[in-house]
């Protein structure tokens, strides 16, 4: 065989692998969209379930997650923020930032459940909230944590020296040089962030499983100690645990979730786009 | 360098005032908390988790039978559970994620490396209920009828949809790591006359082999953690594993285990031990993974770094 029909092999396979690993989103998000969009109606997204969740809308379980996302955000957004500008910022190359470095990627990689388990036991038992959106909410927050962390100091680091030199020269202090001047050029790339980020927490089912997540409730939740439904684990309820579940109403609700997800990530490459078309470094 | 303010110091007759120390203590107290973070959860699991070694003997627990209602726990199924569906994910995505990489990286022009990127990224954003949803409906059944299984539920199953979710890690840091690979490589074996791909095989991929092997760690710890996807599409029977050919019957792993059940025990019942016990098992698998996969990279940065000095 020659080298040359040895490169074409190759790069057919390459191709075939490149088709196998994307032709099947293409598939799912058609499908459920295709499946799903007869269900949803106004009616249905905007009425509480009816019929032991055979019928009606799926309301409380959007307003759920809206509520989940927003606490998590308000909890892991100053947070994030703030230790990037300490890791990007202020931290010099010691033992005790490469901790903090080494602590970041493992709480990346820690299975979402057993951050369930953890807010199981601090925030539902040892702090006493019970199943809660309080409990969900900085249950999430510190999954998303990571996420928000490392986005935002590469952002920060993107920053050319020459802005926080001109600043520092003219009379700044540390903090007004990263209030006025890195902070602004870096918003676009935490922007995208914190989008992808809360993406990922609007998503996630395990952590809420113990934390916060109730099967049915007649009414909206009335405060943040009260359980919520939420559409992930909706979907999760209506899939596996009742029998005779319409087909219309799982997909519909599947397509709602994506589509809350998808704008999320939809916005934060928009944000980026802008932001690379933008930029004048 | 990388551009910071670590380095900078502002005049000594710049003003510093009450508020802006404080918000540089917060600042601080912020970085600290990563660190605070992993110690909590460290410490709940260790509260939750240890009062299993008093009430279950060592050697209950590494024992084939798990059905806590008769107060059996022993976990060897549901680690076997959750190493069999993580190699099956590793064999599927490890070749597909390099191959994905190297295409996209080094072949696919401009404009469709503009469209794949996005849409990798899109089945990382993927809720994996939802995975698991098109898995019990779509792929299940696929696989019943062209296996030819009684039921489509099977580690199997499991493996193909956690490959999908492990995809996008690899891919990403797979391509970050042919990207790093310096250009002056490539033109080197291309003007000695190599082909396009034998400058691929023979010296990009190698050269950025540490990185591909990071990616595919990181990529197997995504699917050792994964919960509700497998738990939705895995049938989740708590027998041991026994050879390959358990690939094909529905097993249970250890994330899908708590998660099922936890819902349902008694607080501070054995049972509930034993389950906090798993999780800190998970905890400490992931905590070696990605352990492991950032001393590669520190290394690797170590050596380029001494490369160019």
């Amino acid at each position: 065989m020659s080298r040359h029909t040895t490169q074409r092999l190759a790069f057919a396979l390459l191709t075939l692998a490149a088709i196998v690993t994307t032709a099947p989103i293409v598939l799912i998000v058609g499908y459920i969209a295709a499946t799903g969009l007869p269900a949803v109606s106004w009616e249905f997204l905007t009425t509480m379930p009816r019929d032991g969740m055979r019928a009606g809308g799926i309301w409380p379980a959007i307003v759920g997650t809206g509520l989940l996302t927003a606490g998590t955000g308000l909890v892991a957004v100053p947070l994030g923020i703030a230790a990037a500008i300490y890791l990007a910022e202020y931290a010099k190359d010691t033992t005790l930032t490469r901790a903090i470095r080494i602590a970041i990627i493992n709480l990346a990689g820690i299975p979402s459940v057993v951050y369930g388990l953890f807010g199981l036991g601090l925030f539902v038992l040892f702090l006493n909230f019970g199943t809660s959106i309080l409990a969900g909410c900085l249950t999430l927050a510190i999954m998303t944590l990571p996420v928000i962390i490392s986005t935002a100091e590469e952002a920060l680091r993107a920053v050319p020296q020459s802005f926080r030199v001109v600043s520092i020269s003219l009379g700044g202090t540390k903090w007004q040089t990263i209030r006025r001047v890195v902070l602004p050029q870096a918003l676009p790339g935490i922007l995208t962030g914190v989008i992808l980020g809360l993406e990922r927490a609007a998503g996630e089912t395990a952590p809420i499983l113990f934390t916060a997540a109730a099967f049915f409730l007649p009414q909206l939740p009335g405060s943040a100690m009260d359980a919520t439904m939420a559409l992930p684990y909706h979907l999760f309820v209506i899939s596996t645990q009742i029998p005779g579940m319409p087909i219309q109403i799982q997909y519909g609700t599947a397509l709602v979730l994506l589509v809350f997800v998808l704008s999320m990530n939809l916005i934060a490459t928009v944000i980026r786009a802008r932001a690379r078309a933008q930029r004048q470094w | 360098m990388a551009p910071s303010l670590a380095t900078l110091k502002p005049p000594a007759r710049a003003s510093r005032n009450w508020g802006e120390l404080i918000v540089e203590a917060l600042i601080r107290a912020a970085g600290y908390s990563a660190i605070l973070f992993v110690f909590l959860i460290l410490l709940f699991l260790l509260r939750e988790g240890l009062p299993t070694f008093a009430e279950v003997g060592l050697g209950d627990l590494f024992a084939v039978r798990w059905y806590p209602i008769e107060d059996y726990f022993g976990l060897l199924p549901l680690i076997g559970g959750s190493l069999i569906v993580t190699l099956g994910a590793t064999l599927l995505a490890m070749p597909l994620g390099l191959a994905t990489a190297v295409f996209v990286a080094e072949i696919a022009p401009r404009w469709l490396r503009e469209i794949l990127k996005p849409l990798i990224e899109v089945l990382g954003g993927l809720p994996s209920v939802v995975l698991g949803f098109m898995g019990m409906l779509a792929l299940a059944p696929l696989v019943r009828e062209t296996l030819n299984t009684p039921t489509g539920l099977t580690a199997f199953t499991g493996s193909i949809l956690l490959a999908g979710m492990a995809l996008p890690t690899l891919v990403s840091v797979a391509e970050d790591a042919l990207d790093a690979v310096p250009r002056s490589y490539r033109d080197a074996a291309l003007a000695l006359g190599a082909t396009p791909w034998q400058t691929i095989w023979r010296v990009t991929v190698p050269a950025a082999r540490t990185g591909v092997l990071t990616a595919g760690m990181l990529g197997i710890g995504r699917a050792i953690g994964e919960t509700m996807t497998v738990m939705m599409v895995t049938g989740n029977a708590a027998r041991l594993p026994d050879g390959l050919g358990a690939l094909f019957l529905p097993v249970r792993t250890m994330t899908a285990t708590i998660a099922a059940e936890m819902g349902e025990v008694a607080n501070g019942s054995t049972h509930y031990h034993v389950l906090f016990t798993v999780g800190l098992a998970l905890f400490l698998i992931s905590f070696l993974v990605n352990l492991m996969a950032s001393a590669v990279v520190f290394r690797q940065k170590k050596r380029s770094e001494r490369l160019l000095s």
